[in-house]
């Protein structure tokens, strides 16, 4: 299938085209909310942070916001902020106009209140819309691909059905010449000698098992069993009895690829094939996070079924148990259920998956898509101040 | 007849059921292309596990060829296994002896 995408001035291909509507922090997420609902083509994101943040968690927030305004699914961007928020505006906006897009941006307390502020907004978001509707597609490889790997809701069929195709996914595409972001640290727990004997070098291994330790140190230091946390209430009533049998099945999603390097949250690989990007198991940070650092496309394996979507990549969703695509099927892409049936092989399902990623990327709505569904969370380290 | 559990790996302690398998019925999974049955001691929700072998209390328990926990009593074979009987030995900061 010839692939048609969205150029980039820095040299990347998007396979969406969305004028980007970004908040500095929470106090303009109102009225960047107000502009993209009546600009077409406009998208925003529902920030929760910005402001009154320790330095780490500033960074991160950062960081996010930035790696989405660049994400090559962004065709422009429109920076809002409020004046005297820690995240400046300007800064931000500085930083993704480096990409080469159109980027502009506003501050409320200099506009002179929410009314000016939509007023110009709206003017500005209306001309960047224009703009980028223009843009024609033109030819890109498939290696151009980042996938972002995601599990969520998972019972059992996750780890022996959906995960293992996802996972062959995932090869297919690397022996592509592509890219595949691994997450969710807290589900490596147990399984994470399994990874790190595939990284390329030792370093590599080792700094998987430094990202596991550091969380489960995390999650220790709060005096309390994981369980109820990890696994959720809903992947236990699926059948799953501990992290350990959880995260085992998680790491079917990455294949057997070997493992590249580690990435901080919202960190864009630094080469081509298989990266782990330490994110929470929590879906939508998580999602936000391989987003932020570049993914144009996620791929999101569920047992017990999610409508989860993002802002600007398009979620394909599958689950490997039968029952949930017949009551879930208007959230979920694709039916893996027929593996455990014995119908259909792992084999054949990844065809069939790797077939609707191509269509995807052509422009063919996801579920999450058509049904507009833009979840949007930034991981955090610790508390507002 | 069709089977209705999985084995993932040949070391594994546990199966896992593709159906609702209720008190005294026949499980029947493959395991290195042979067919196994076992009986079940009572009934085992779709996608949960069923022990394959007698655990005794304080063991190791393997699925996918890797330990997923420990027992916490003593498991019979073809009982439901799950948390009632297995707890995870990782991220426990309720212990005592936690960090």
């Amino acid at each position: 299938m010839d692939l048609k995408g969205y150029f980039r001035e820095d040299g990347s291909a998007g396979i969406r085209n969305h004028l980007l509507v970004i908040p500095a922090s929470v106090c303009a997420a109102t009225v960047a909310s107000r502009i993209a609902e009546q600009v077409e083509g406009a998208v925003y994101l529902p920030n929760q942070h910005g402001c009154a943040q320790i330095k780490p968690d500033l960074d991160i927030c950062f960081r996010t916001l930035a790696g989405f305004g660049k994400n090559p699914n962004v065709g422009a961007v429109l920076v809002i902020g409020l004046g005297c928020e820690s995240l400046k505006a300007e800064a931000l906006a500085q930083d993704i106009a480096m990409s080469g897009k159109p980027v502009e941006c506003l501050v409320i307390q200099r506009c002179g209140g929410t009314l000016a502020a939509q007023a110009r907004g709206l003017r500005t978001a209306r001309q960047l819309s224009e703009k980028i509707s223009g843009q024609g597609k033109t030819h890109f490889e498939i290696s151009e691909l980042i996938i972002g790997l995601e599990c969520g809701g998972s019972d059992t069929t996750s780890g022996i059905a959906a995960n293992p195709v996802q996972g062959t996914v995932s090869d297919i595409h690397i022996n592509n010449g592509g890219t595949s972001i691994l997450s969710e640290t807290t589900e490596l727990i147990g399984a994470e000698h399994v990874l790190a004997r595939r990284g390329i070098s030792e370093k590599v291994g080792q700094d998987l098992l430094d990202i596991v330790n550091a969380c489960e140190k995390r999650a220790m230091r709060m005096g309390v069993d994981l369980r109820g946390s990890q696994p959720t209430p809903g992947n236990i009533d699926g059948g799953l009895t501990t992290i350990e049998e959880k995260s085992l099945g998680c790491i079917y999603k990455a294949g057997s690829s070997h493992l590249q390097g580690v990435l901080e949250y919202a960190q864009t690989p630094t080469g081509k094939g298989l990266f782990m990007m330490d994110t929470p198991g929590q879906d939508i940070e998580s999602i936000t996070g391989m987003v932020a650092g570049g993914a144009q496309l996620v791929l999101f394996t569920t047992g017990r079924g999610t409508p989860t979507g993002c802002p600007v990549a398009p979620v394909i969703k599958l689950t490997g148990n039968p029952a949930t695509y017949t009551t879930m099927e208007e959230n979920i892409d694709l039916n893996a259920g027929n593996i455990i049936l014995g119908d259909e092989t792992i084999e054949e399902c990844a065809e069939r998956l790797y077939a609707l990623v191509l269509e995807v990327c052509n422009g063919k709505f996801t579920k999450a898509e058509s049904l507009k569904h833009r979840e949007f969370g930034i991981y955090k380290l610790t508390s507002t101040f | 007849m069709k089977n209705n559990a999985l084995v993932v790996h040949r070391e594994d302690d546990v199966a896992t059921v593709l159906e609702n398998i209720s008190e005294g019925q026949t499980v029947r999974f493959l395991l290195g292309g042979r067919e196994y049955t076992l009986r079940s001691l009572c009934p085992v929700p779709f996608g949960h596990k069923i022990a394959l072998r007698t655990i005794e209390e304080g063991h190791t328990v393997r699925k996918y060829g890797e330990d997923i926990g420990r027992s916490t009593e003593k498991i019979e074979k073809g009982y439901h296994v799950h948390i009632q009987n297995l707890e995870s030995t990782r991220a426990r900061g309720d212990r005592e002896d936690a960090e």
